[in-house]
């Protein structure tokens, strides 16, 4: 005879330590747990509140410049090592984790036009209005020595931006023309040209790395091929470019930020038309810099704000502000992806949170769960009207609100001024010109 | 005006002169006479003097006036002429001296060579020379597109790309620099050395290698499929074992205890036939096993158990039983063993037995007529006739006795049969029960007393024929068994019965049960959720169409007639002397003749007011019916609930306002918007996707873990990136996507100088430019 009992293996409902967790048995028939999409609907829009909640990007400022800062540098090796140049000629370096200034060289008479640092970490270099490049060394000087430049070359012009190499011992100035320097050598290796102007800025690729951009007060961006020592093509632009910036993870393309309160992302290899045209700034955009993961960008402009684009949208995802912060001259993203660094005209460094409302530090892994959720359930309901209206929402100063309407104004009528013009006249003898292409004066070969 | 026509009149004639003149002499003949040479300088001066009238085409000629024309050896003029010099002149004199041969061949090569182009400027070949440089370049880019695209399209990327290996340095190299410190690692340390663990390249003992070559992969898999058979054998036997272990029965165990016994003593005479050592050494056990015995009191009849049953075995069966059992089990251990042990003496030992038991008990089993097998079985084969033919004997026992009969026959299978025993004990002693129950019910229902009495006579039968086979004690049993086959039988099929006469009926109704069973889903929908009925109706209009049907029938009689009267009444409206518009109305009348001919086929009108009406319909607010069927009556399949109750549950909605487009009979007003619901609706269809389905879709999957397994919670959740925090996150490079990155230096290129690029090449790059 069989006698049957419940027996039960404490093995299945016991646990052996505190952190072993207890697998629940769930039921997940749809009908046992209806409405599921208003509950879904209500938690998205109760993470988008709260995203907006506690959006508080500002981590804070490193102060001790005396002049505007003119130009930031990352470390290549260090994450809490920054450089920035100012406008009186002074360079200092500072550590992110302190928040202090841990070096202060006095490195030329008048703006440090532009800072770059080595590949390796060892050493950066930095030109200024004084006609010189100098290099000096990461470390600081030893007991008793003195300040000084590991090199000065002396030029006969003024460059006014500097640019390392990504995997090699040269580096590139622009002034009056691109020149490329080895390390070595007083002299440039090669000085390449296309007419007679005053070229702002040159920049490395970082993928392929014998490629250059420059953009020139001409308004103009002309891209160079180190290799064979030769412009490649120009694209001249409405206004004049500020400054351009390589996506680190797509060899082709850059972003340029204009005078035109515009920026735009090109192909290089059609420079006719712009990718995307990212407008929201109400001033010119003065500098930008990518993401390391290459999916979005941050602008500074003069209009005191920053903003974050992503790559593939032409309206900005966020904009930071303060109302001390002044016109912001320089920006960076460090190399995490996580923080962004702005200088500005009224001597500060600000540091800042990438994403606005992330929670730092170590994430548990249920919170991490809930994060990824969260933001899932974010994007599946960004088209809803109310979701949209809290999402989009954000304060701006006063002054920057006021010329967003202004100009959408401005634009409205030209809009209109358009519309009306193509339907009063003969069909086919006005065309329309796109967004994109309105900007692009002309590509030279 | 005039002047400069005459002028060029004058001009016209002198050159056709001319050209005659040139043509009868030939103008490079040396042997003109100076005349000749004379005449024409002045025509020329004339026509100069003549052409300068014109101001504007003046061609300036050679002012030279030397005697230049002849063509001399020193000397090469084409001057004046106005012809061009050609090489095949200069080689007409060279014709005739042969010295000059070589020469003559130097020509014919500059002959047949071409000139050189004019070098391009140097703007035009930077131009080419980028054009060739941005071509080459963006052909190197384009390498970088499938990566773009895909990481671009890639559902996560995680950041950094590259995974840092952390430093592998050989196990050696680590082990070296490495020396046991703690007593723990030294520990360690020794029993690894004492296995002669390999700490480094070779992972495996000696040990382990020896078993790895000794075992081929066959061997292994036999023998892992011997030992799971020798697995699931002791598993079998175990739960044999155990299950044996379960069952209560002392009778049973006792049963079980002597056939081991048994069964231990044929093994041992085996054996002592065969291995006569090892029969004795088994011998010295059981010696042992009687001299403990012997010596403990254990089955004296003197401890506290058995003196309780002592007292209790006058009038106690088992008792009795027990203390037998116990004294058999004493004398058997106490007895000395022989070699020959003989099955008379073990008669004589039972005779024996019996004297041990007090008198009383042994008269008392004597006179029990409750018989016992186990009892009795000593007897058995004495008693036997006698016993069987008793008539007023039960025909269980007999049964019983006849299969011990048979046990006894063949010893092996006695537990089988004991268990059988015991199941067919059990099942009697349910039926017994069981048919006094039918007893009781008898007496209320005659069909069923009836077949009582079928039984009860069946049974008598039965027992006859035991009577007369008194021999085979099997039928019996089958009989007995048929008997209560039959009686088993009886109580399920008056219960099916029922069932049965009813199912018929039901076959009839099996449709409307269907439509029953259709009805009462659309109720458990509608009432539930009265709200959302508005909707539901919207999505699929045709829901409820029994209802409106007869309402359309009646209306499209009406609809037309009322469409026509509002239209006339509108055309009357209009002041317009009556006589005209008589004509005018015969002329409308053909037109609308003519218009109705010309759109026979379609009812725009009809189509359009039905629409409306299903609109009117689908927003009018529905009644809610809140009955429950089975509530306070009867309920079941194919019941109705009563029209009182349904009166009583049936929530009738309030009217509403009127709708605004009732006086509106060409206008639907959708009344259905609600406003605070718009609130969180989605208006336009957002970009990516095409159609409105295709977003609802999205939005009506869950991905939350509400609904969702985890492991499927978490692939819905991914983010899109990915990153370390701490770790920098370096560009792209070519290596990390499997490509080659050039090894040559960017620097050495722009070190060789390629602006000194011969001309050929130059050219080749405009041939390239113009393509």
């Amino acid at each position: 005879m069989k006698v049957k009992m419940l027996s039960r293996n404490p093995d299945n409902y016991v646990r052996e330590t505190k952190l072993d967790l207890q697998r629940v048995p769930r039921n997940y028939d749809p009908t046992l747990h209806p409405f599921e999409v208003p509950r879904e609907y209500v938690r998205a829009l109760n993470a988008t509140k709260l995203e907006r909640v506690f959006a508080k990007p500002f981590l804070g400022s490193l102060d001790g410049h005396r002049d505007g800062v003119n130009c930031l540098a990352k470390h290549p090796k260090s994450l809490a090592t920054v450089l920035s140049g100012a406008c009186d000629g002074e360079v200092r370096i500072w550590n992110l984790t302190k928040r202090k200034c841990i070096r202060t060289i006095q490195a030329h008479e008048g703006f440090v036009r532009g800072i770059c640092t080595r590949f390796c970490g060892t050493s950066f270099f930095t030109v200024g209005d004084d006609k010189t490049v100098k290099q000096w060394k990461m470390d600081g000087p030893g007991y008793g020595e003195e300040e000084e430049p590991l090199h000065t070359i002396l030029g006969k012009t003024v460059y006014t931006g500097i640019d390392h190499h990504w995997k090699e011992a040269v580096f590139a100035t622009c002034g009056q023309q691109v020149d490329i320097w080895d390390e070595q050598r007083t002299s440039p290796v090669c000085s390449m040209t296309w007419g007679f102007d005053s070229i702002s800025s040159v920049k490395f690729n970082p993928i392929e790395t014998f490629l250059l951009g420059s953009c020139a007060s001409d308004r103009n961006i002309v891209l160079y091929d180190m290799r064979q020592a030769t412009p490649l093509k120009k694209v001249i632009l409405d206004m004049r470019t500020n400054t351009i910036c390589w996506n680190p993870m797509e060899a082709f393309i850059f972003t340029a930020a204009n005078e035109d309160y515009n920026l735009y992302t090109f192909d290089m290899r059609a420079l006719d038309t712009p990718v995307m045209v990212h407008m929201d700034h109400v001033s010119a955009v003065l500098d930008v810099d990518y993401s390391p993961t290459g999916k979005e960008f941050v602008s500074a402009s003069f209009d005191k704000s920053v903003r974050i684009f992503p790559v593939d949208k032409s309206r900005s995802r966020e904009v930071y502000h303060t109302k001390r912060m002044q016109h912001v001259i320089c920006v960076k993203w460090t190399s995490d992806s996580k923080y962004i660094m702005c200088g500005s005209d009224e001597m500060n460094i600000r540091l800042w949170k990438a994403n606005a409302s992330e929670k730092l530090g170590v994430l548990t892994s249920r919170e991490k769960a809930a994060k990824d959720y969260n933001q899932k359930l974010k994007e599946k309901f960004q088209h809803h009207p109310h979701i949209k209206g809290i999402a989009c929402h954000c304060h701006l100063p006063k002054s920057i609100y006021s010329q967003i309407q202004e100009q959408r104004i401005m634009k409205e009528a030209r809009r209109r001024k358009e519309v009306n013009r193509l339907k009063h006249s003969k069909p086919g003898s006005v065309s329309v010109v796109s967004e994109k292409k309105k900007h692009i004066v002309a590509v030279v070969k | 005006m005039n002047v400069v026509q005459a002028a060029e009149s004058l001009l016209a004639l002198s050159q056709q002169e001319e050209l005659e003149d040139l043509s009868k002499d030939d103008p490079l003949s040396p042997s003109e006479d100076e005349g000749d040479i004379d005449g024409e300088r002045k025509h020329k001066k004339l026509l100069e003097a003549i052409s300068s009238l014109d101001g504007k085409n003046r061609r300036k000629l050679a002012e030279r006036s030397e005697a230049s024309l002849k063509v001399s050896e020193f000397n090469v003029t084409s001057e004046g002429s106005g012809e061009k010099l050609v090489l095949s002149d200069l080689l007409g004199p060279v014709k005739t001296s042969s010295s000059l041969a070589a020469v003559k061949k130097q020509l014919n090569r500059v002959k047949s060579k071409k000139t050189v182009e004019l070098p391009l400027n140097k703007e035009e070949v930077e131009r080419i020379h980028r054009e060739v440089a941005f071509n080459k370049t963006s052909q190197a880019l384009s390498k970088w597109d499938p990566i773009v695209l895909k990481n671009r399209q890639a559902e996560q990327l995680v950041f950094p790309l590259k995974k840092e290996q952390s430093a592998f340095a050989p196990i050696e190299h680590v082990l070296s620099g490495w020396k046991a410190r703690t007593p723990l690692e030294q520990e360690v340390f020794n029993l690894l050395h004492k296995n002669k663990q390999p700490v480094t390249d070779p992972l495996l003992t000696p040990v382990e290698k020896a078993s790895l070559k000794a075992m081929s992969l066959e061997e292994a898999k036999m023998h892992r499929a011997e030992l799971q058979r020798a697995r699931a054998l002791q598993s079998y036997y175990e739960a044999r074992a155990r299950r044996e272990k379960k069952i209560k029965s002392k009778k049973y165990h006792k049963v079980l205890k002597k056939g081991r016994v048994r069964k231990a003593l044929k093994e041992f005479e085996k054996l002592r036939k065969v291995n006569p050592t090892v029969a004795l050494e088994e011998l010295e056990k059981i010696e042992k096993a009687r001299m403990m015995e012997r010596m403990s009191l254990k089955h004296q009849n003197s401890g506290k158990w058995a003196k309780s049953k002592a007292i209790m075995a006058k009038y106690d069966l088992e008792a009795r039983q027990a203390m037998q059992e116990q004294l058999a089990r004493n004398k058997e251990l106490t007895q000395k063993l022989q070699a020959a042990s003989d099955s008379e003496e073990e008669e004589e030992g039972a005779e024996e037995e019996g004297e041990l038991v007090p008198d009383a008990v042994n008269e008392i089993q004597m006179d029990a007529n409750g018989p016992n097998p186990w009892m009795l079985r000593n007897h058995s084969r004495g008693t036997k006739e006698i016993k069987v033919q008793d008539p007023e004997q039960l025909p269980e026992p007999v049964a019983h006795e006849a299969s011990e009969n048979e046990e006894e026959d063949r010893p092996g299978a006695e537990e089988e049969i004991l268990l059988n025993e015991f199941e067919e004990r059990r099942s009697l002693r349910k039926k017994s029960g069981l048919s006094q129950e039918a007893k009781l019910v008898s007496r209320q229902e005659p069909k069923d007393s009836s077949s009582q009495e079928v039984l009860s006579e069946l049974r008598a039968l039965s027992q006859k024929l035991n009577q007369e086979n008194q021999q085979s004690g099997k039928q019996n049993v089958s009989s007995v068994r048929t008997v209560l086959a039959v009686q088993r039988e009886e109580p399920t099929e008056a219960e099916e019965e029922p069932l049965l006469l009813q199912r018929p009926e039901r076959a009839h109704t099996m449709e409307k049960l269907e439509e029953l069973g259709k009805e009462g889903c659309f109720q458990n929908k509608e009432v539930p959720r009265p709200v959302g009925e508005g909707q539901q109706s919207e999505r699929n209009p045709d829901n409820q169409p029994g209802a409106p049907k007869e309402k359309k029938r009646k209306e499209q009689m009406i609809d037309l007639q009322n469409l026509l009267t509002t239209k006339s009444s509108s055309v009357k409206s209009l002041a317009v002397p009556m006589t005209v518009e008589e004509l005018e109305d015969e002329e409308e009348r053909d037109q609308k003749q003519m218009i109705k001919e010309a759109f026979a086929g379609d009812d725009v009108i009809r189509d359009f007011l039905k629409e409306k009406r299903e609109a009117v319909e689908a927003s009018k607010p529905k009644d809610v019916d809140l009955t429950l069927p089975g509530w306070g009556e009867w309920g079941g399949m194919g019941l109705k609930p009563s029209a009182k109750k349904r009166r009583r549950f049936l929530i009738k909605t309030p009217e509403g306002p009127p709708r605004k487009d009732k006086n509106l009979p060409n206008v639907i007003i959708n009344e259905k918007r609600n406003v605070h619901a718009a609130a969180h609706q989605v208006r336009v269809l957002p970009y990516p996707f095409t159609h409105h389905r295709q977003f609802e879709r999205t939005i009506q999957t869950p991905i939350g873990s509400t609904w969702n397994t985890q492991r499927a919670f978490q692939k819905l959740t991914t983010p899109k990136v990915v990153t370390k925090p701490g770790h920098i996150i370096k560009p792209i490079k070519a290596e990390d996507v499997g490509y080659r990155s050039s090894s040559r230096s960017d620097l050495s290129v722009v070190q060789r100088n390629p602006k000194q690029l011969s001309i050929r090449h130059k050219k080749h790059l405009k041939k390239n430019s113009v393509d």
